[in-house]
């Protein structure tokens, strides 16, 4: 029960951990990489390097008044932001860290963690819609139309994946890039999948669900205290989640590159993971310094008339390729 | 079709130029400082916290004219004229509610005398409102700020003490227009 | 199991009850989403994760986004609230009653009969694919002509 191997109490236990806490440190790194983007320096008076702002965040947050509004549809109002943390975390439980790190590994892995960001969607819905605010029905409008729509080319754009490594399977996809990962075969499925996991966690530039400049903090303009706080951690979940599936997919998992890997596999295993996850955070963090946030119509007729072309070109490129091959 | 494809890829250059652009950033070195610690550097003719001046004698330059009080955009400058026994004009009181104050450096520019004038410092935050009412004595340095030879009254006509009408600089006698003699 | 099938069958049917008996519709549709996770797991757990997962992507995830979409759209408020509680009396509920009866009957009279084990063959993604476009490709390739005038359809009534 306490050896490491995957779905152990221990492999639990270590994972959750890490994942909270490393969402809580996100804040504090993607708040200083923001100001190094911006020429500052970023938070850095609590604790050494300012590593324990979000300390400090959670305490602030905490003590504010925990407020519902009077006009709101309560049941829906709380239940709302515990939606998305629940769902990010459950979708960790897929992701293969290293070999024997993991907590599960289900024939149907990549399916159910498309399922869980699907539902991700409900929380800025139902958060727009309890909050009986206009504002907060527009962010939440923009939100359930954004999802949705990049939702599909997220789906599509994977299947590439699939069909190369023949698996549903997170471990079985990154066991099957051991010998050359599916970035190169599947560029333009990388590519998409990027920009749709940007879109589907709401990060910016796609953050329009939350559009400052126009509909004030979008869906989440009623909440305060630690409710509001839930939405954060469970966005900030989503990215950590997001830049743990693109290596998974596209860039080998725990495989090392070059054939740099040492030691012990777990311990090189979970090395380069990280090393992979930091990378894509902080390219994330870069995409928000650097890139503006599209007029929505934009960011519609994008998605339908670009990105979904394309993953279905490398759908049926990538499938005929393997029928050829395989046959 | 073709036009199309170009415009899109040219779309993505340029998202791509500005993510290595900002990218570079990350080793620049940080424009801004630490403040406590570190004091920004401000300039002589930064519009900080206001002071009153006097003239190289050691005297208030401060003529209590009132221009200052009337080009302050958000009247936050109050004061009464009074004469001293030499008929020297000098304010009574002067006041400046620093919670109102925008340091637009208006009452700079309206002084005829240079008695009022800004300086580079900033950290005037108060716990309690009240004292961000400053009066003259918070104000008057014994200095002469940031012009050393002005005295007002050197090269104005006014009669006062120690200086009769045409003794000012640049002043000729005062003529008796009665007379024709040249 | 068979715990797990049963406890998700009755929060599946309590929820769907829930659906009927809501006069607040986003109440109802949050009653819904959690019946069709239920009936989500239940399918897993009588060996079909694909269909498992497909229930929670597409109704859940998807089509239940689509409803909550509309009714966002509808500025629904007290006024409908109040026709709904109107609507929602005795007498409605007979009709629809007698008819459920004999489904109720049927189920508990196979529930009854079939005593033996629940077949146990995973059905995975492989499986259904290869069914879908095998025996099945017709039936695929009619619903697809009826997604694609539906398509259609929608096209022209946007184009305004």
């Amino acid at each position: 029960m306490f050896s490491l191997q995957v779905g152990s109490l221990l492999n639990v236990a270590l994972i959750l951990g890490t994942v909270l806490v490393s969402a809580a440190l996100l804040i504090w790194v993607e708040r200083r990489f923001l100001g190094f983007f911006n020429d500052r320096l970023g938070p850095n008076r609590v604790g050494p390097f300012g590593i324990l702002q979000s300390v400090a965040d959670v305490i602030k947050l905490i003590t504010k008044e925990d407020w519902t509004p009077p006009f709101a549809d309560k049941l829906t109002f709380v239940v709302a932001p515990i939606i998305i943390p629940i769902v990010m975390l459950l979708s960790f439980a897929m992701i293969p860290f290293a070999p024997d790190v993991g907590i599960i590994d289900m024939n149907i892995g990549l399916l159910f963690v498309m399922a869980m960001a699907g539902l991700a969607s409900y929380s800025a819905m139902l958060g727009g819609l309890a909050s009986n605010n206009k504002f907060s029905l527009l962010g939440g409008l923009r939100a359930a139309g954004q999802m949705i729509s990049y939702e599909v080319f997220m789906g599509i754009s994977i299947l590439g994946v699939v069909i190369l490594s023949d698996s549903f399977s997170l471990r079985g996809i990154v066991e099957a890039q051991a010998d050359g990962w599916y970035v190169i075969p599947q560029f333009i499925g990388f590519i998409v999948f990027m920009v749709a996991a940007l879109a589907e966690s709401h990060r910016w530039p796609f953050d329009l669900p939350e559009g400052e400049a126009e509909i004030i903090s979008g869906f989440n303009t009623e909440y305060s205290g630690m409710k509001f706080g839930l939405f954060f951690v469970g966005e900030y979940i989503g990215m950590l989640l997001m830049a743990c599936l693109i290596p998974v997919l596209f860039f080998g998992g725990w495989h090392a590159p070059f054939g740099l890997g040492f030691g012990n596999p777990i311990v090189s295993g979970l090395f380069w993971m990280a090393v992979k996850v930091g990378a894509f955070v902080i390219f994330f963090i870069l995409v928000r310094a650097a890139l503006a946030r599209p007029r929505y119509d934009q960011l519609m007729s994008y998605g339908w008339l670009v990105m979904l072309p394309l993953s279905l070109i490398n759908l049926l490129i990538t499938g005929a390729i393997v029928l050829s091959q395989g046959s | 079709m073709l036009k199309g494809l170009v415009h899109q890829v040219k779309i993505i250059w340029t998202q791509i130029v500005s993510l290595w652009l900002v990218f570079l950033h990350l080793f620049h070195k940080a424009d801004t400082v630490e403040y406590p610690e570190v004091k920004p550097h401000t300039f002589p003719r930064w519009r900080g916290r206001i002071i009153l001046t006097r003239d190289p004698d050691g005297e208030e330059r401060c003529v209590a004219c009132n221009l200052c009080a009337v080009a302050c955009p958000v009247d936050c400058i109050a004061l009464q004229k009074t004469e001293d026994e030499d008929g020297r004009w000098y304010p009574e009181f002067f006041r400046i509610n620093f919670s109102r104050c925008i340091m637009c450096g208006f009452c700079e520019e309206a002084c005829p005398t240079h008695a009022i004038q800004l300086t580079p410092d900033f950290e005037m935050a108060e716990y309690v409102r009240q004292d961000m009412v400053w009066e003259k004595e918070h104000m008057l340095i014994d200095g002469t700020g940031k012009y050393h030879d002005y005295n007002f009254y050197r090269v104005a006509g006014k009669a006062i003490g120690g200086k009769d009408k045409g003794e000012a600089r640049n002043e000729l006698p005062p003529t008796d227009r009665r007379s024709l003699l040249p | 199991m068979s715990v797990l099938f049963y406890g998700n069958a009755i929060i599946a049917i309590l929820a769907t009850l829930m659906v009927i008996t809501r006069t607040n519709i986003v109440h109802a549709l949050l009653y819904f989403i959690v019946s069709l996770l239920a009936i989500a797991v239940i399918f897993y757990t009588l060996g079909a994760p694909f269909a498992a997962a497909l229930e929670v992507i597409v109704y859940a995830g998807a089509i239940m986004v689509m409803f909550l979409f509309v009714v966002m759209m509808l500025n629904l408020g007290q006024v409908t609230e109040d026709q709904e509680k109107a609507w929602l009396v005795p007498s409605i509920w007979v009709g629809p009653t007698i008819l459920a009866i004999p489904l109720l009957a049927e189920v508990l009279y196979a529930i009854n009969v079939q005593q033996e084990e629940m077949a146990h063959t995973v059905v995975g993604a492989k499986e259904v694919g290869a069914a879908l476009f095998g025996p099945y490709v017709l039936a695929v390739e009619l619903a697809s002509m009826l997604l694609l005038a539906g398509l259609v359809g929608a096209y022209h009534l946007a184009r305004k």
